[in-house]
C-alpha cells in the first residue's frame, strides 16, 4: 500500500502560536495521494493550503498527526534527514521564481544536478521548458514567465518524485501561464514525477487527476477527475 | 511627515545592532579626537603656566665660578629681563637599605626663599629656617619613590665630604618636570633627586664663597635667544662659562616637547581613520536599506512626496546615528580625557593640570563625524533620487549580473555552481568588496602599525642594552680621574673586567646645524659599551676622526668625510674640527664617539676617566656596591638592569600607553568591519540562502555561499592591511622617534601575524555567528514575502 501513495497524512494540524493568539493553519488532514498523480490544492485564502504544501515539502513541522512520504514519517526526521529528503526527492515551484540572480540560466539549473542523485542533463531540463535558447542569459535578462520556466527546470532536472508548486502561475498572464502548465504536465507524464499544485486558478484544476477543495484548515471535499484536460483546454 | 518619522524610529530599532555599532565607531573616533586634542591643549597650557608661574629661567648658563655681582652684569646685557645666579653641585645619596648610592644634584636657595628665577612649589612642610645649614628641601616625586617624611635625615657626600641633613619640606619644580641624572636618557624618579638647601651650605660645601656656578635668565619679551646666549657666553667666558642653552634644550623640557609630538603623530593620523571607517559602514548599511526598500520609496514618492523629503527621511537616519556617535563620543572623550590627564599629572610631577576641552573642539568633534557620516550617506541618496515611482512599483528585477559573464567559459570548467555565486557577487560589486576589503585592511594596518612600533621599541631596548651597552655597572667619577685609578678598580671586589672611557659635553656644529651633546671617548676595541654597524658588527674606533650616531648625523645633516666642529663645554673649553669617519646605528641617546686617547689629545690631557664600565660577577655584586659607596671619588652608579627597566616603564605610560589603547581600539574596529560585510552580505542573500536549503543544500553548503565571499575580502584583505601597517608603521615610528629615543621600523612578521590572525579570527567568529543566523533562517517566511 505504501507503494502506491506517494503522500499519506494522518490527523495533521499545525498550529501557529500559542493561547488566544493560535492560529490553526491546520486542523487534523487526512490525506492520500497516489503515486504519479498530478494533484490540484483549491481553497480561499488562508485555508491552509501552503502550509500543508510546505509541511509535505520538508520545509515546515507540523504540530501533531503523521505525514509519511512513501514509508517514511516526516514528522519524526532530524533537519538533516530532512535537508537529504528536499536534496533527493523534492523539487519547489515558487510564485516569486526564486532564482539566484548571480547565476544563468544553465547555472541555476546545474547548481541542483550538481547535488541530485539522478539528476537530468540541464539541456534536457532547460528544453522541456522551452529555454534551451536562453541558457547563458542572467534571470535579469528574462521574463517573468521565462523566470518561472527556469524554476521549473530547475525543480524538475534533479528528476524528483515529487514536485511541488505553490501558485506557479500567479505573477503570470494567461499565455505564459498556460506555457507553464503545460510544463507541469509533460513533467509528469514523461518522468512519472508526482505533482501538487497550489491555485486559486479554480480552472487549472480541470487538467488535475485529483482536486483537493481546502477550507479552514481541513479538506473539504476530494474529487476525482474522470477526464482532464490539456492545458490548453482550459480556460484562464 | 509624522508618518516617515515613524518609520524612521522603526528602522533604526530594526538595524539597532549595526547603527549601535556604527554610532560606536564614531563615538571612538570622536572621544579621541576631544580626548587627544584636550590632553594636548591641556599639556601645552600647564606646561606655559607651570612655567610662568614658578618663573622657569629661559636660559641656562653654566659656568666654572663666577663672583656673584656678575649677576647684575648679566641682567644688563640687551635681551635680558632677569638674571640670577645660584650654586649646584653633584651629591651622593646613600639611601637607607640601599646598596647603590643615589645621584642627586644638590641646589642653591636665598636666604628669602625665592628666588627670582626657577622658584620652588612647596607640596609639603616648610622651606629652610634662616641659620640652619642642614636643613634640606627634597624633590617630592624622589620622596615618594624612596618613602620619605618630612623629618627624616638624609646622609649627602658632597666633593668628598659626608653630611647629614634633615628633610623638612616636599617641593616639585617645573625644571624637574623629568628627572634625569646628567649624562642618562632615562628619567627614573627613584634613581635621581633634587635637593634644595642654603646657598652657604652649597657655597661652603663647592667652596664658593661670594660666587656662583650657574647663571639663570629671563628673555626680554621679543628678545633674540641666540643672540642673548652669545653676549652671555662672551661675558661669562672668563668665568669658565661652560656655554649657555635655552630651556627647551634642557632634558625635562625636551621630554615634555617629546610626548606632546608623539600625541600629535597620534591624534593626526588615527580619528581620521575611525571617522572613515564609520562613513564606509554608514555608506554600506544605508545603501542595503534603501536597495530593500525601493518599493517602498516607490510607493511614498507615489503618494506624493517629494525627492527631497523622502531624501531626508533617509539622511535623518544617518544624522540621527552620527549625532548619537558623537554625543557617546563627547561623554567618552571627556571622561577618557580627565583620566589620562590624571595619569599625565602623575607620570610628569605637575603641580596641577586641569583637562579642559574647548567647546570648539566638541563642536569641532560633533560637525567632523557627521560630516563623515554624510560624506557616507550622499551617495546612497543620489540612488534615492534617482528612483521613480515607475521603476520602484516594478516587480523586484534581479539584480543583473549579465556583466560579470565575460569569465564564464574560463571559469566554467573547475568552478561548481556555489563557487560561481561568490565570485560573480564579487564581481558585480566590486566597489562595495573594495570597500570592505579596504576597511578591514585599514583596520588590520592601523592595530599592526601599533604593534610594530611597540615591537620597534623592544627593539631599542634590546640594541641598546643588550648589544650596545654590554657591561653589568657603569660607574661614573664627579672629575675625570688618572687612567690608572680607574684599572685599579679592577680590583675591587666581584670586577671582571674594566672599561675606561672619556666623556665631554659639547656643542657639535655643521654649518647653520648644531646639537649640544657630548663626545664619547671609547677604547680602540671596546667590549663592554662599544659603537656597533647596522649589521652589529663592531665598529673599531679610529685613531682619527669621530663616529656619530645615525640620529645624530642626520640633525647636523653630515656624513662620512665630511668635517664637523666640535665645541667642547668643559675644562680649556677647545674647539676642534674632526672629520667624520663612520655612522653609528644607536637607537637611544644621540651619541658621538671618538677614540679614548684622541679625544683625551684633543682637550690637552692624557689618559683621564670620566667612567668605567665594569663586568661584574653577580654573586658578588653587593661587595662591589658597598665599596663603591665608600669611594668618594664616585659621582655615580648606573645598573644597566635598572636603567633598562626604566625606559620599559617610561614607554609604557603616556602616549607609550595611548599604542595599547589604540591597536586594542583598532582590532575591534576590524572586527566590527568584518561582522558588519558578513551581516550584509547575509541580508542580502538570506532569500538565495533560504532558496539553497529548499532545494537541499545541507546549512554547510548554503554557509559556503555566503562566507565564502567573507573569506574572499579578508583573503583581499590581509595582503593590504599588512601593505598599510607597514607604510603607517613608518608614520607612527617617525611621530614618535626623537633624538633622544629612535624607534627602528621595518617588517615585523610577528606584528603582521597577529595583526593576520586576529582579522582571521574576526573572520571565524563573525562566521560562526551569522553562520548561526542562516541555520534560523525559517524557509517559509523568506520564501513568503517578496524581498
Ligand atoms: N508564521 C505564521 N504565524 C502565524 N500564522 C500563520 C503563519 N503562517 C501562516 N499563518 C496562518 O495560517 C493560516 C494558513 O496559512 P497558509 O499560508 O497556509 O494559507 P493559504 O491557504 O496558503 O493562503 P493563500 O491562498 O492566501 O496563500 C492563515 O490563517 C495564516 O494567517
Ligand atoms: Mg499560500
Amino acid at each position: 500500500m505504501t507503494e502506491e501513495h506517494t503522500f499519506r497524512t494522518e490527523g495533521l494540524t499545525k498550529t501557529y502560536g500559542e493561547g488566544v493568539a493560535a492560529v490553526h493553519a491546520l486542523r487534523g488532514v487526512d490525506l492520500d495521494i497516489p503515486r504519479g498523480e498530478i494533484v490540484v490544492l483549491l481553497g480561499p485564502s488562508g485555508s491552509g493550503k501552503s502550509t500543508l504544501l510546505n509541511i509535505l515539502g520538508g520545509l515546515d513541522r507540523a504540530t501533531s498527526g503523521d505525514a509519511f512520504f512513501e514509508s517514511d514519517n516526516l514528522t519524526e526526521m532530524s533537519d538533516r534527514a530532512l535537508t537529504r529528503y528536499r536534496r533527493d526527492h523534492v523539487g519547489f515551484v515558487f510564485q516569486f521564481y526564486n532564482l539566484m540572480p548571480s547565476l544563468t540560466a544553465r547555472e541555476n539549473v546545474e547548481l541542483v544536478t550538481e547535488i541530485a542523485s539522478d539528476p537530468l542533463g540541464v539541456e534536457e531540463a532547460l528544453s522541456l521548458v522551452g529555454l534551451e535558447e536562453r541558457m547563458d542569459h542572467f534571470p535579469a535578462q528574462m521574463s517573468g514567465g521565462e523566470q518561472q520556466r527556469v524554476a521549473i527546470a530547475r525543480a524538475i532536472a534533479k528528476n524528483p518524485t515529487v514536485l511541488f508548486c505553490d501558485e506557479p502561475t500567479g505573477a503570470l498572464d494567461s499565455t505564459t501561464g498556460r506555457a507553464v502548465l503545460h510544463v507541469l504536465n509533460d513533467v509528469n507524464a514523461r518522468l512519472g514525477a508526482t505533482v501538487l499544485i497550489v491555485t486559486h486558478a479554480a480552472a487549472t484544476a480541470s487538467m488535475a487527476h485529483r482536486v483537493i477543495h481546502f477550507a479552514d484548515g481541513a479538506i473539504r471535499e476530494v474529487v476525482v477527475n474522470e477526464t482532464r484536460l490539456s492545458p490548453d483546454e482550459i480556460e484562464w | 511627515m509624522r508618518a516617515l518619522d515613524h518609520k524612521l524610529m522603526r528602522d533604526l530599532w530594526r538595524i539597532r545592532g549595526q547603527a549601535g555599532a556604527i554610532a560606536l565607531v564614531v563615538a571612538v573616533g570622536v572621544s579621541l579626537l576631544i580626548m587627544m586634542s584636550g590632553m594636548l591643549q591641556s599639556l601645552r597650557e600647564t606646561r606655559v603656566q607651570y612655567y610662568e608661574s614658578y618663573r622657569l629661567a629661559e636660559v641656562f648658563a653654566p659656568v666654572t665660578r663666577a663672583p656673584a655681582r656678575v649677576i647684575e652684569r648679566v641682567a644688563d646685557l640687551p635681551g635680558v629681563a632677569a638674571a640670577e645666579g645660584r650654586i649646584q653641585g653633584a651629591a651622593l645619596l646613600d639611601m637607607p637599605g640601599q646598596a647603590l648610592p643615589v645621584r642627586a644634584i644638590a641646589l642653591s636657595l636665598p636666604r628669602s626663599m625665592e628666588p627670582r628665577l626657577n622658584a620652588l612649589y612647596l607640596k609639603e612642610g616648610r622651606f629652610l629656617s634662616a641659620g640652619h645649614m642642614d636643613e634640606v628641601v627634597v624633590l617630592e616625586s624622589f620622596a615618594r619613590a624612596h618613602d620619605l617624611a618630612l623629618g627624616d635625615h638624609l646622609t649627602a657626600t658632597m666633593q668628598g665630604s659626608r653630611r647629614t641633613f634633615q628633610i623638612v619640606g616636599f617641593a616639585a619644580a617645573p625644571e624637574y618636570l623629568f628627572t634625569t641624572a646628567p649624562g642618562e636618557f632615562v628619567p627614573d624618579d627613584a634613581r635621581f633627586a633634587a635637593l634644595w638647601m642654603h646657598e652657604e651650605a652649597l657655597a661652603a660645601a663647592f667652596d664658593l664663597k661670594g660666587a656662583v656656578n650657574e647663571v639663570l635668565i629671563e628673555l626680554e619679551r621679543g628678545a633674540n635667544a641666540q643672540d642673548v646666549l652669545t653676549r652671555v657666553d662672551h661675558l661669562l667666558d672668563r668665568y669658565g662659562g661652560q656655554g649657555a642653552y635655552e630651556r627647551k634644550d634642557s632634558m625635562s623640557d625636551r621630554f615634555i616637547s617629546e610626548e606632546i609630538s608623539g600625541l600629535v603623530a597620534t591624534s593626526v593620523v588615527v580619528p581620521p581613520i575611525f571617522l572613515g571607517v564609520a562613513a564606509f559602514l554608514l555608506y554600506i548599511v544605508i545603501t542595503r536599506l534603501v536597495q530593500a526598500e525601493r518599493e517602498q520609496i516607490g510607493l511614498i514618492k507615489a503618494f506624493g512626496y517629494t525627492d527631497f523629503e523622502v531624501a531626508l527621511h533617509y539622511f535623518k537616519m544617518v544624522l540621527v546615528i552620527a549625532v548619537v556617535g558623537a554625543a557617546m563620543g563627547c561623554a567618552i572623550g571627556l571622561w577618557g580625557g580627565r583620566f589620562m590627564a590624571g595619569l599625565y599629572q602623575s607620570v610628569y610631577h605637575f603641580p596641577f593640570l586641569v583637562f579642559r576641552v574647548e567647546p570648539s573642539s566638541l563642536v569641532t568633534g560633533v560637525i567632523t563625524s557627521i560630516l563623515a557620516a554624510s560624506a557616507g550617506g550622499i551617495f546612497v541618496l543620489r540612488g534615492v533620487f534617482r528612483l521613480t515611482p515607475a521603476v520602484a512599483m516594478r516587480p523586484p528585477a534581479p539584480m543583473d549580473f549579465s556583466r560579470t559573464g565575460a569569465l564564464n567559459n574560463r571559469l566554467r570548467r573547475w568552478l561548481d555552481q556555489p563557487t560561481r555565486m561568490v565570485l560573480r557577487r564579487i564581481l558585480r560589486n566590486p566597489g562595495r568588496i573594495g570597500g570592505a576589503v579596504l576597511g578591514i585592511a585599514v583596520g588590520m594596518g592601523l592595530s599592526s602599525a601599533q604593534m610594530s612600533v611597540m615591537s620597534g621599541f623592544d627593539d631599542t631596548l634590546d640594541l641598546t642594552f643588550g648589544v650596545i651597552d654590554r657591561s653589568d655597572v657603569a660607574v661614573s667619577f664627579f672629575e675625570p680621574m688618572p687612567a690608572a685609578t680607574a684599572y685599579a678598580m679592577a680590583h675591587l671586589p666581584g670586577v671582571i673586567e674594566v672599561e675606561p672611557m672619556r666623556s665631554v659635553s659639547a656643542v657639535l656644529r655643521n654649518g647653520r646645524e648644531s646639537y649640544r651633546g657630548s663626545v664619547t671617548g671609547l677604547v680602540e676595541n671596546a667590549r663592554l659599551n662599544r659603537a656597533v654597524r647596522k649589521d652589529m658588527s663592531d665598529i673599531t674606533m679610529p685613531a682619527q676622526g669621530i663616529v656619530l650616531a645615525r640620529a645624530l648625523a642626520d640633525t647636523l645633516n653630515i656624513g662620512p668625510g665630511e668635517t664637523l666642529r666640535v665645541e667642547v663645554l668643559d675644562g680649556r673649553r677647545p674647539v676642534i674640527e674632526v672629520q667624520v669617519a663612520e655612522v653609528a646605528q644607536t637607537l637611544l641617546g644621540a651619541p658621538a664617539y671618538m677614540r679614548f686617547e684622541g679625544l683625551n689629545r684633543a682637550l690637552g690631557e692624557w689618559g683621564r676617566v670620566s667612567a668605567v664600565y665594569l663586568r661584574v660577577d653577580a654573586a658578588e655584586m653587593d661587595a662591589l656596591y658597598a665599596a663603591l659607596k665608600e669611594m668618594p671619588t664616585v659621582a655615580g652608579v648606573t645598573q644597566r638592569e635598572d636603567a633598562r627597566a626604566a625606559m620599559q616603564k617610561l614607554m609604557d605610560t603616556g602616549a607609550g600607553a595611548m599604542r595599547y589603547v589604540m591597536a586594542a581600539i583598532a582590532g575591534v574596529i576590524t572586527f566590527g568591519i568584518v561582522y558588519n560585510a558578513a551581516r550584509i552580505a547575509f541580508g542580502e542573500q538570506s532569500r538565495d540562502l533560504a532558496s539553497l536549503r529548499v532545494m537541499g543544500f545541507t546549512r554547510g553548503e548554503t554557509s559556503y555561499v555566503l562566507l565564502g565571499e567573507l573569506v574572499v575580502v579578508v583573503l583581499l584583505a590581509v595582503p593590504l592591511g599588512i601593505g598599510i601597517g607597514y607604510y603607517l608603521s613608518f608614520l607612527i615610528a617617525a611621530g614618535f622617534s626623537t633624538d633622544l629615543y629612535q624607534i627602528p621600523t621595518g617588517f615585523r612578521a610577528e606584528a603582521f601575524g597577529f595583526a593576520g590572525v586576529a582579522v582571521l579570527l574576526a573572520t571565524v567568529i563573525s562566521g560562526a555567528l551569522v553562520r548561526r543566523d542562516i541555520d534560523k533562517v525559517d524557509l517559509v517566511e523568506t520564501l513568503k514575502t517578496r524581498e
